[in-house]
Order: structure tokens, then sequence, then C-alpha cells
């Protein structure tokens, strides 16, 4: 039968929902995106093609390139040293440009984890790692990840030893955080492209940890 | 204005005004250390309302959880955060 009323029917063959239809209409601030874009578009000041090439740049912005950075910084010293100095500068010496906000790098170590989180708004290293996952905008993850970090680490399955130190970082204004997680134990034969496959998105927030090799 | 070298303890001012304001309330009166002096940034509660800002120095200060949240669980356990010059106070 096609289509037979079961409730598994209301669930995609992922085991999801669907999601709801929009049927309810566009939101104010969309309605003014749309009507801002459309009068620069037609007063010349940009192009519809400009503004869709600044769209498709944002979305070439992944995960990957934070973790270029970082499996750079795990096999050469002096980079991770001017990496924690200055994070805009030793991107930028990769060739990606983290924009005006400066970039501030957070090593984790044997005896401190860092993480990050922005109970303001959803401020995030966009530039280097693309568009921010949707539970770090989350009221829950804003708010407990400053009160009880322990505790939601756990529950993204990283639960801490007492003897380490957590270092929570709130990003209230115009620095962005990289979390440069800790080199797994037994990569000592990889070189870099093999190492940036171990460094996951959650790792470089300090949710998670990198790969194992 | 006062420069607060790193190091240094800080009280964060505890003033409620209204509008746009990147002082998180949860650490308004607590006490941390400067961990490091960045800027100068523009005030953003001047930059939201399209006025031309004050640069102002911008300080990443490092707050213990326990003081925070009077917890004394893991008596280590820190917090930093961004608070711009005119938000803290010496001591």
């Amino acid at each position: 039968m096609p289509h037979d009323h079961h409730d598994h029917d209301h669930l995609s063959p992922s085991g999801h929902p669907y999601r709801a239809d929009q049927d309810q209409g566009l939101t104010y601030w969309q309605v003014m995106e749309i009507a801002i874009r459309e009068l620069m578009i037609e007063k010349g000041l940009v192009t519809a093609a400009e503004v869709q090439a600044q769209v498709d740049a944002m979305d070439a912005r992944t995960p990957a390139q934070g973790a270029a950075v970082v499996a750079r910084a795990w096999t050469d010293p002096a980079f991770r040293d001017r990496l924690l100095a200055d994070g805009s500068a030793a991107c930028a010496e990769m060739g990606f440009d983290v924009g005006p906000m400066k970039l501030i790098a957070v090593e984790n170590t044997a005896d401190t984890h860092n993480v990050v989180v922005c109970t303001l708004c959803s401020c995030y290293p966009r530039n280097l790692l693309g568009l921010p996952p949707d539970w770090y905008k989350s009221r829950a993850y804003r708010s407990r990840t400053v009160r009880e970090p322990r505790k939601v680490l756990a529950e993204f399955g990283l639960t801490l030893p007492d003897d380490v130190t957590v270092r929570v970082h709130d990003s209230t204004a115009d620095m962005r955080y990289l979390v440069v997680p800790a080199r797994p134990a037994g990569t000592n034969g990889l070189d870099e492209t093999a190492l940036a496959a171990l460094v996951t998105r959650d790792s470089m927030i300090g949710v998670g940890v990198a790969k194992a090799s | 204005m006062q420069v607060f070298e790193p190091g240094t303890e800080v009280r964060v001012r505890r003033m409620m005004p209204p509008g746009h304001v990147r002082t998180p309330a949860y650490l308004r009166g607590h006490v941390g250390r400067v961990e490091r002096v960045l800027g100068p940034f523009g005030n953003p509660e001047q930059l939201a309302y399209g006025h031309t800002p004050d640069r102002l120095p911008l300080y990443r200060v490092r707050f213990r959880m326990a003081d925070v949240w009077g917890d004394e669980g893991h008596r280590d356990d820190t917090l930093d955060a961004e608070i711009y010059a005119h938000w803290l106070e010496p001591l």
C-alpha cells in the first residue's frame, strides 16, 4: 500500500519527523532583508551576483580550515607559538582571513580543557570554521556552559577528570575563539593532512576531543 | 581612563543601563583578574545606534567559577570574558 496511515508515516526514512511546511509567511526580519537587498540592487550599490558570491564564500568555509590550522600547530612548534600569540596573524599565514574580529587560540593540554560559548548571542569564528551548529545558538548551551560546563561536556560524551582544569571562554565582544585540541596519542607517524582529518568541529569548540587515529 | 595591567584585580561595575550592552549581567559586581589587554575597540553601546564610538581598551578578565557561582567543587575552573574598560573598576 503506497499510503497506509501508520504512525511511522510521519517519520522520514532516517527515523526523524519531517520538518513542518513553512506556511506562516515571512518574518519581519526576512521581509527587511529582502527589501534592503532589492533596494541595494536597484540602486546599483551591489549586484545580485555579488550577493550570491558572498553567500557562496560563506558556505565554502568549513571546519576543515580550522582543522588545517590545528594540524599545523601540532606539527610545527614555531607556528603553534605564533598561533597562541596572535591567532588572526597565524591563520592569515595559511591564507585564512578571519575577518575584522580577532582570533584567540587556546590550547588544551593534559591538565587544562578549554570550551567556547557566547552567552549574549552566537559569536563564533565563522570566517574560519563556517556557520555554527544549531545547538551553539540554543539558550540551553549558552546559559548552561558558563554555569555548569562539566555537566554540559558530559552530555556531549566528554567526562573530564577532576584534576583537569576547565576554562570557559565567553565570547562577549570583539574576540573569536579557536580551541586547539590536544594531539591524540599514537599519531607520531602521521603527516599534516592525516592529522587534520582527526580534528573535529566539536573539538575546536571544546565540547569534544580530536579523534583517535 | 585608568589602564589595568595583566594580573590586576578588577570588579565589573554593577550597573544596569538600558540599551545594547555587551557586559553579561551574570558577571556584574564580580571580581576577576585581567588576563590580557586588547584593543582599543569601538564602544558597542554607541556603535549599536550609529554613533561614532569612543575607542576603548578591551580586557579579557578571568573569573573563578567558584567566585561567580559559589560552587567550590572545582576550585581552579575559570570563566574568561571580554569586558570594555568603562565597565571595570579597581579594587
